[in-house]
């Protein structure tokens, strides 16, 4: 899998009329995502290996929760790969992509994401044989006054890499168990003004996370600009005794926000938990 | 008949430069309103939904807010003008949103300022193309980049205008309905332009920082206003009770999120069962209200981490 050309994308989102993005249809999906994603790969539509839980409206474009949840157990014999995001009609489509092992116990994974206007939002699973479904669901834009960039930038860079766990006060061992994870971080789109210098930023974001258990690899993820500021993941990894959650992630800075030829890698942030069932 | 068709041509000519003026109450000595509906802003009403105005002197008028599209930023000005003869040599915006800056264009004319809380700009600069987008798609009206005029005067802390006899005190308030608020307080008459910092009967929107929305309605509280006009809402006489609904929305929003977040629930979760009580309370509360939910949820995420900051 590549990052998509984008600028076809562009062309196409500004040459349509304004009707035409509004309406529900898929032409960005099916003459540019679906060929840039998987080319020549067979793709089954349907529920029944994901499940893709969205709001019908995006109420702040900023911060549009979104859940996938597996509908099959991960077993070394069978078990979701991996998983790729994408926003259709945003300026930059790619979301990210999750990989999961047997470890995680589910494949189930929620984020919050920008949307920028009425689009498709789709979820791809790759199984370990490497078949692939698709779940989707159409999100509407927010109307009003609200925009995807966030007004608080200062007060989360006071804070950058800054990352906490969450768990449910009781860890069962042996079982799934759900955790969160926050990172602080202003995930800059590079479309945002600098309050000071009023050139437009670079981009500044996640673009990869992972998270072990004991060294294990849980959910290791590559994420984009379309990941809201302060980046919430939430996901499931399967204790066998007492041990150390662990996350790592690593940050970038591009030159343009549709384009990730010219990047600088950023700094390593690492955040541990200890895990006494 | 010459005559007569070349007035009939000053006619067509007047009728299609001059709009039908905006109506405006004068709610105190110089102190004029155009009163919004509380509506969403649609394809229907143009984002024609804020309270606008002016504030008339001896020498310069100042515009506050100037309309949620150009049409209405000209029927304002058609308003004005039928209103006074003074000249307006101001035009403040009271933040970036659109149903407050879209009219700005029908002002632009020498001696004209636009002026701004010092971060309007940047928030004008960034959401501009989105902005821009949105107005076709959602207001059917047809913006371009001539559209939004940045502020020539940046008030950085508070500024003085003077309009002669009349001098009006801008300040710029920190991250609160937005992070760049800007109220006007009229010393003659003793009025406060407050703008979208208080809401009456429109459920107030929050766009930028819960707990620096209510830290400012802290300190407003404690003064004493004649009147005060919100963004939303009707001429305030009696404050500080108008702002207690507003107070009461906020501060809710903020124990039960907070409640929420304690007990591990997440934001999917708060969007449903967080403030439900202030429904009938509102005007426009599905519209908004799981927004702001969402926003202040983030922002309350990470408070944990800086204890001195919560109270």
């Amino acid at each position: 899998m590549k990052y998509i050309k984008l600028l076809p994308a562009i062309f196409i989102t500004t040459l349509l009329p304004i009707a035409a993005i509004a309406a529900e249809n898929e032409n960005i999906w099916n003459n540019i995502l679906k060929s840039e994603f998987f080319a020549k790969q067979a793709l089954e539509e349907s529920d029944k290996v994901i499940e893709l839980e969205t709001p019908v409206r995006a109420e702040d474009p900023a911060l549009v929760p979104i859940k996938i949840t597996s509908k099959i157990n991960q077993t070394k014999e069978h078990y979701i790969k991996k998983i790729l995001v994408l926003v259709d009609n945003n300026p930059f489509p790619y979301v990210g992509e999750f990989e999961f092992t047997p470890e995680s116990g589910k494949a189930d994974i929620a984020i919050r994401i920008r949307v920028n206007t009425n689009s498709y939002i789709r979820a791809v699973a790759q199984m370990n044989d490497d078949t692939l479904t698709m779940a989707k669901k159409f999100v509407k834009a927010s109307g009003g006054c609200s925009a995807p960039a966030d007004p608080n930038t200062d007060e989360t860079m006071s804070r950058l890499g800054k990352m906490k766990f969450r768990l449910d006060d009781k860890v069962k061992v042996g079982e799934p168990n759900l955790a969160q994870l926050l990172i602080s971080h202003p995930n800059t789109t590079g479309m945002q003004m600098d309050q000071v210098t009023r050139f437009i930023k670079k981009s500044h974001f996640v673009k990869q996370v992972k998270v072990s258990f004991n060294d294990k690899p849980i959910l290791t993820a590559k994420t984009d600009i379309a990941i809201s500021s302060d980046p919430n993941f939430r996901f499931y990894f399967v204790p066998e005794k007492a041990g150390e959650l662990k996350a790592e992630i690593i940050d970038t800075s591009c030159e343009t926000p549709t384009s990730r030829k010219v990047c600088t890698q950023g700094n390593t942030y690492t955040e541990t938990f200890k895990i006494q069932p | 008949m010459r005559i007569l068709s070349l007035f009939a041509l000053i006619i067509i000519a007047a009728q299609a430069t001059a709009s039908t003026a905006l109506p405006v109450k004068e709610v105190t000595t110089g102190v004029y309103v155009h009163f919004g509906k509380h509506q969403f802003p649609d394809s229907k009403n143009h984002g024609e939904i804020a309270n606008l105005g002016f504030i008339v002197g001896q020498k310069c008028v100042a515009v506050i807010d100037s309309g949620g599209n150009p049409q209405q930023g000209l029927a304002l000005k058609q308003a004005i003008i039928e209103t006074t003869q003074t000249p307006i040599c101001y035009v403040i915006n009271t933040h970036v949103h659109p149903d407050h800056i879209y009219g700005n264009n029908a002002f632009k004319a020498a001696g004209v300022k636009f002026v701004g809380h010092h971060k309007l700009a940047s928030a004008m600069t960034t959401r501009g193309s989105y902005y821009l987008d949105k107005a076709a798609e959602q207001l059917d009206t047809k913006l371009t980049t001539a559209d939004l005029i940045l502020p020539d005067i940046e008030v950085k802390d508070s500024l003085k205008l003077d309009l002669g006899e009349r001098v009006l005190t801008l300040k710029a308030h920190p991250t609160a309905h937005t992070d760049n608020d800007l109220s006007i307080y009229d010393e003659k008459t003793n009025t406060m332009w407050l703008s979208d910092l208080l809401f009456t009967e429109h459920l107030p929107t929050l766009d930028g920082n819960l707990k620096g929305w209510l830290s400012e309605i802290a300190k407003l509280e404690k003064q004493a206003f004649s009147y005060v006009i919100p963004g939303h809402g009707d001429l305030v006489t009696d404050w500080p009770q108008s702002i207690q609904a507003e107070k009461h929305y906020l501060t809710l929003l903020l124990t039960e999120i907070r409640a929420a977040i304690k007990k591990g629930k997440y934001l999917e979760d708060a969007v449903k069962t967080v403030g439900y009580s202030e429904k009938n309370n509102w005007a426009l509360f599905d519209e908004y209200h799981r927004k702001n939910v969402t926003t202040a949820f983030a922002q309350l995420e990470w408070e944990d981490d800086y204890p001195a900051d919560k109270k």
